[in-house]
């Protein structure tokens, strides 16, 4: 079975992929997740996830190329910023 | 371990001879072992051991006045105080695991009592060290369930410990022996062999060849070369 790793580098930060590896089973994942991610303190948690129990999106519909609904080549800063002075809001 | 009266360096170097050697052993896995993943968390488990030979080897040093390096390379092979059981050249997956749980199971036993040591610099040391071993007991019984879930695994593995059984009788001295075999005896899914111990001062013609290869770099270089 192939596992899925994800590393936390210092507490607090997201856990990022590391890489995958084979293993027959939970506790030889955990076991080679510790060896090959955790024991250059590289890594304060690991995340060890069979490849099964990952669901993958790929699918992403727009068939009628509406590319205003994309972010990019936008500049948002200036109209948040208008909006919020309209709300009286103030940036977090 | 046993009486008082037994030199404290005499103790740390049979630990560190017996270390330093299976930490080679279990290098000659490295490239070859049975699959990729394994051959990392193989060869990271002999990395750990030679570090615990080392630490093992600077506490016996300062005692004796002499350094770690000289220690583990400059005494002749039947200097050693290693274990037979770790000399032993078995490049064979099942004798490998066998070798390993029994000898790893051992070293827990010996290093939980030196955790209890009234000598302060030994009890810190074996709580170091143990906080290493700990992962590879672990890797020696996940190793151990695995083949066990088998038949086909089971008789290769028991096959491989009764092979092994005098030797692994020869690691630790009467009073911790049995410690030793309440643990072994929990974990086998078959009656434990029968057997003397070959016990520590005999020495295997395969400990010579590994110390002409462990110390061919140092014995090529002039005394007091550094590096």
């Amino acid at each position: 079975m192939i596992y899925e790793v994800f590393r936390q580098e210092r507490k607090g930060q997201p856990f990022q992929h590391a890489g995958s590896f084979h293993a027959p089973a939970q506790d030889f994942a955990e076991t080679y997740a510790r060896e090959f991610y955790g024991r250059r303190a590289e890594s304060v948690a690991l995340w060890v996830v069979p490849r099964d129990a990952v669901v993958e999106i790929d699918d992403f519909a727009d068939e009628l190329g509406r590319t205003y609904h994309r972010v990019d080549g936008y500049s948002l800063k200036g109209k948040l910023k208008e909006a919020r002075e309209r709300a009286g809001t103030t940036a977090v | 371990m046993s009486g008082p009266e037994r030199p404290r360096s005499e103790l740390l170097l049979e630990l560190a001879d017996d270390e330093l050697v299976l930490g080679w052993r279990n290098s000659e896995w490295t490239g070859v072992a049975p699959f990729l993943e394994e051959d990392v968390a193989f060869s990271s488990i002999a990395q750990n051991e030679i570090g615990h030979a080392r630490a093992l080897y600077e506490l016996a040093a300062a005692e004796l006045g002499t350094t770690a390096d000289e220690l583990a390379f400059d005494r002749d092979p039947d200097e050693y105080r290693s274990a037979p059981l770790v000399e032993l050249r078995r490049l064979e997956w099942a004798r490998t695991i066998a070798r390993h749980f029994l000898y790893e199971t051992a070293d827990g036993v010996r290093i939980d009592a030196l955790k209890r040591s009234a000598d302060v610099e030994i009890a810190g040391l074996a709580a170091k060290i143990d906080r290493e071993e700990i992962y590879h007991r672990m890797h020696a019984e996940m190793w151990l369930d695995r083949l066990q879930d088998t038949h086909d695994g089971t008789s290769r593995l028991r096959e491989a410990v009764e092979e092994l059984w005098p030797y692994a009788l020869g690691v630790l001295d009467d009073e911790l022996r049995p410690v030793w075999l309440e643990h072994v005896r929990a974990r086998l899914a078959f009656p434990l062999p029968e057997g003397e111990p070959v016990t520590r001062g005999q020495h295997s013609a395969e400990l010579r060849e590994l110390w002409e290869e462990m110390t061919s770099v140092r014995r090529s270089a002039p005394a007091g070369a550094s590096w």
